[in-house]
């Protein structure tokens, strides 16, 4: 494996330039960037609001400081509340080059465009004359999700991401699997796997804060389609997607925008604290990919059943489908084939392994079909992770 | 002659095996030396018993506990929403109730 050295230890197996709007406003002018510098390797990310988000600020300066990142070109209108000083100050102290284009004193959409344009360009040149270095596993962060499930995601693609998790964490990588909200059911089984009896206690009430936020929102994370799929339960539902995490010893709880320490294996907690502020702890499969790639993640492993085709801007996102009938009517948008093991052809042990050599590929010129099929999706909402500390009260 | 059933056994542990394919009632399955025969036609994905549960006993699937045999469960008997109780939230067959 090769990769792209930064300022911070990091090293990245993409050379992206982000193209990030600071305010919806922004955001035509970004796509109009990137649809001008179609072979540029240059992607639209960006906050939408414009009220305050001490948690949308955080999230950009994580991502646009990923080491998947080689460049920034921000986006302002000039009047939305977003930091962007701050934002191009986090990016100045990683040493990448970043660029702010305000549209209200460029002179307008044209001339922002424009300018945008000619900076992403320049910048190509600069970032495709940077060395690359050796990279070992060990250096890799990978994520892991799963989406559009079936019956078979428990089965076949969610234990085989599990097997691939175990080897990179056996190599002294890093990797992050989520959604507490769907892991109701087992959380005294994942306790079990705390590395200190600490976090033992915090995984329970990590998901006892889950089950409170979703009961909270009137959310029913069973369907009829589940039990129809032959799940039976919600611990079972859970402890399907839960294989994803494999079988090591889990080594802390990371919030979005947050690095992990170090290697090892970590859950990342989605879900908002305090009572429902701003809606659904994460609207659709991209905003955990975003989150996910917010904590370093150079890759994330998406298992589908019933056929996902996002890929995500920034890292790349490798398809485990966990169907055979679904693989045979979508192998353009699949990496792995994992529905193998239902039809007797694969172990979870060699599906494992695949998904283990394809992500290891990703940094030796390696891409994934999302990547292929120009998949970039992108999702930042309004959420409160600001956690209430305990004997940090003033006194009146 | 009966079709054989193809069967997953995810842990050591488990008194379930999951159905690799669509499975016709009558089909006979084999798990090391214990052999029965599947009792319903039941779909990919669905739960059948590898040995006698008694009520109250745990079903373990991937090792773990999925919830409580609500009623004796025989070798090969379909394990669902009929005779598997939730220690969590209990799930109601809708589809049964709106017939």
């Amino acid at each position: 494996m090769k990769g792209w050295q930064r300022s911070d230890g990091r090293k990245g197996i993409r050379n992206t330039i982000l193209v990030a709007y600071t305010v919806e406003c922004a955001h035509h002018v970004c796509t109009k960037i990137v649809q001008d510098c179609a072979d540029q390797d240059a992607q639209v990310i960006g906050f939408s609001g414009c009220f305050p988000s001490p948690y949308g600020q955080d999230m950009m300066a994580a991502l646009c400081t990923h080491p998947n990142v080689g460049a920034v070109q921000l986006v302002s209108l000039g009047c939305e509340n977003f930091r962007k000083t701050d934002l191009v100050r986090a990016i100045e102290a990683t040493g990448r080059p970043v660029n702010l284009i305000t549209i209200q004193d460029a002179g307008g959409t044209r001339a922002a465009i424009a300018a945008g344009n000619a900076w992403v360009r320049a910048q190509r040149k600069v970032l495709d004359a940077l060395p690359t270095v050796p990279m070992s596993p060990s250096e890799l962060v990978i994520g892991t999700i799963c989406g559009g499930s079936d019956a078979t995601s428990g089965l076949t693609g969610n234990p085989a991401a599990g097997r691939a998790f175990d080897r990179f964490v056996a190599e002294g990588a890093t990797c992050i699997f989520e959604e507490t909200g769907e892991l109701i059911g087992c959380e005294s089984v994942m306790a079990t796997r705390a590395a200190t009896p600490a976090l033992k206690e915090e995984l329970v009430s990590t998901v006892e804060k889950a089950a409170r936020y979703y009961a909270a929102m009137g959310y029913g994370s069973f369907s009829q389609g589940n039990a129809t799929g032959g799940l039976s339960t919600i611990e079972e539902k859970s402890l399907g997607a839960y294989a994803k995490s494999g079988d090591s010893k889990i080594n802390g709880i990371v919030r979005p925008a947050e690095k992990p320490a170090a290697g090892g294996l970590y859950l990342l907690d989605v879900v908002p604290e305090g009572p429902p502020k701003f809606g659904f702890p994460n609207i659709n499969d991209t905003a955990e990919i975003i989150e996910l790639i917010s904590c370093g993640a150079h890759a994330v492993i998406f298992v589908t059943g019933r056929g996902s085709v996002v890929g995500s801007a920034i890292s790349p996102v490798l398809k485990v489908c966990a169907n055979p009938q679904t693989y045979a009517c979508m192998a353009d948008d699949m990496d792995v084939n994992a529905g193998r093991i239902l039809d007797g052809a694969a172990t979870l042990d060699e599906v494992g392994d695949e998904i283990y050599q394809k992500l290891i590929a990703l940094g030796a010129g390696g891409t994934t079909a999302s990547e292929d099929l120009g998949h970039q999706e992108f999702v930042l909402t309004y959420k409160n992770t600001t956690r209430p500390e305990p004997g940090c009260h003033t006194a009146a | 002659m009966a079709e054989t059933a193809k069967l997953l056994h995810l842990h050591a542990r488990d008194n379930i095996a999951v159905l690799a394919q669509d499975t016709a009632a009558g089909a006979v399955a084999a798990l090391g030396t214990a052999q029965f025969r599947i009792v319903a036609d039941l779909s990919m994905g669905h739960k059948i018993a590898i040995h006698p549960i008694p009520a109250g006993a745990d079903i373990l699937k991937y090792g773990c506990p999925i919830g409580f045999a609500a009623q004796d469960i025989a070798a090969g008997e379909h394990v669902h929403l009929h005779n598997l109780t939730s220690r969590y939230t209990v799930i109601e067959d809708m589809e049964a109730a709106g017939t």
